[in-house]
């Protein structure tokens, strides 16, 4: 009984090697497709420039940093990034399903946390991760490891003060994770 | 011959399926290597878990020794690739809110998107987080345009910035990964031995 609780709990993931090599040939075959790399939030900006120009025409097309990213003939969502980040939802999908992760709605948090401490926590870090991503001109896909893969100097910048600093931070929030 | 879309080998009504294939393929390594947890993710700056170090290093040096191949053998024509471009300022500060976004929030974008696809609340949470931060972004735009394009360095690489060559380049960053893998790997053993509340 309590070997099979224990079986139940323990989770089944890719050697993360392996899971590295794979990463590392998928972002080099991209990049042999499609000359550049993978990304994700470039596709919730596509999101937000639409909603503010469906909402709003005259006030996205005279935000300088919206007009960059409209265009006359099709809409903003109709981009690269967005039909990838889609790609990543179905694939993320797939292989919980493959391994048996895809359950009803939960919550991941440390144990020291409510619900609620964790979901408000989640929503201001999304914020924070979402503003910070414009001004690196990527987030962890796109800049940090695409970036820095194709020996782009921006990369490596944002690489280090991605990670650099979440390391300083770690010990200020450790009552959320441990 | 590569890149095949810009070197029009791929015409433009494939790119987007093609996109959705690649995305797919992303979001199944990711999830499968256990990134779709808040928890997996959030332990390495704890030292219970450096699944996202490994991950990450390794993508890193096989794309890039595998680039150096693919230009090697003929089949990538390595100036036609797209090299992020840099502005020193806005991207330092850029990555300092990420990093305080990714250890307050659990998550980075594209990992959010793999644990709201398996029923993660707190990832779904993140992305709605990540289009208010944006939206919040796009709408003081006027507030900074100005340090949004500082430190233009235009689009060097690390060979242009450090006057090493690429291989070279490729082979430190190798060796720096096998070196952090092997620290990572004694640092987890001793922290595992006083963690308890996490199931691995």
């Amino acid at each position: 009984m309590h070997s099979n609780k224990l079986e139940e709990n323990k989770q089944r993931y890719l050697n993360p090697y392996f899971g590295g090599v794979l990463l590392g040939l998928l972002i080099l075959l991209t990049i042999f497709i499609t000359g550049r790399g993978l990304g994700a939030s470039g596709s919730i900006k596509s999101a937000v420039v639409t909603t503010t120009n469906v909402i709003a025409p005259t006030h996205a097309q005279n935000n300088d940093y919206d007009k960059k990213f409209i265009s006359d003939d099709h809409s903003p969502m109709y981009n690269w990034l967005v039909f990838e980040s889609f790609g990543i939802l179905l694939g993320g999908l797939l292989s919980g399903i493959l391994f048996g992760r895809v359950k009803k709605f939960r919550i991941d948090k440390g144990p020291n946390i409510t619900n609620k401490s964790r979901l408000i926590a989640a929503v201001i870090g999304g914020m924070l991760f979402g503003f910070g991503s414009q001004f690196g001109r990527g987030c962890t896909s796109g800049a940090a490891l695409s970036g820095t893969a194709t020996f782009a100097f921006g990369g490596l910048i944002v690489l280090l003060a991605i990670f650099g600093s979440a390391f300083l931070y770690a010990w200020f929030f450790r009552k959320l994770w441990i | 011959m590569g890149p095949l879309i810009p070197n029009g080998f791929i015409t433009g009504d494939w790119d987007f399926v093609i996109a959705i294939l690649l995305g797919i393929a992303f979001g199944f390594i990711l999830e499968a290597s256990g990134f779709s947890s808040s928890r997996n993710l959030a332990g390495v700056f704890y030292g219970y878990n450096f699944v996202v170090l490994r991950v990450f290093f390794t993508a890193m040096i096989v794309a890039m020794v595998g680039l150096l191949y693919f230009d090697y053998f003929g089949w990538l024509d390595l100036s036609k690739i797209f090299i992020l471009p840099t502005f020193v300022w806005p991207m330092i500060v850029g990555g300092v809110i990420m990093g305080l976004g990714f250890i307050v929030g659990g998550f980075c974008p594209g990992t959010s998107f793999t644990a709201i696809a398996i029923g993660k609340l707190d990832g779904l949470v993140f992305t709605i987080g990540l289009y208010i931060g944006i939206f919040i972004f796009t709408e003081s735009f006027p507030l900074f345009s100005d340090f949004y394009t500082s430190g233009d360095m235009g689009n060097p690489t690390l060979m242009d910035v450090t006057g090493i060559s690429a291989p070279w380049i490729a082979f430190a960053f190798t060796f720096i990964a096998l070196a952090v893998f092997w620290i990572t790997m004694l640092i987890e053993k001793r922290v595992r031995k006083t963690t308890t509340a996490y199931k691995f």
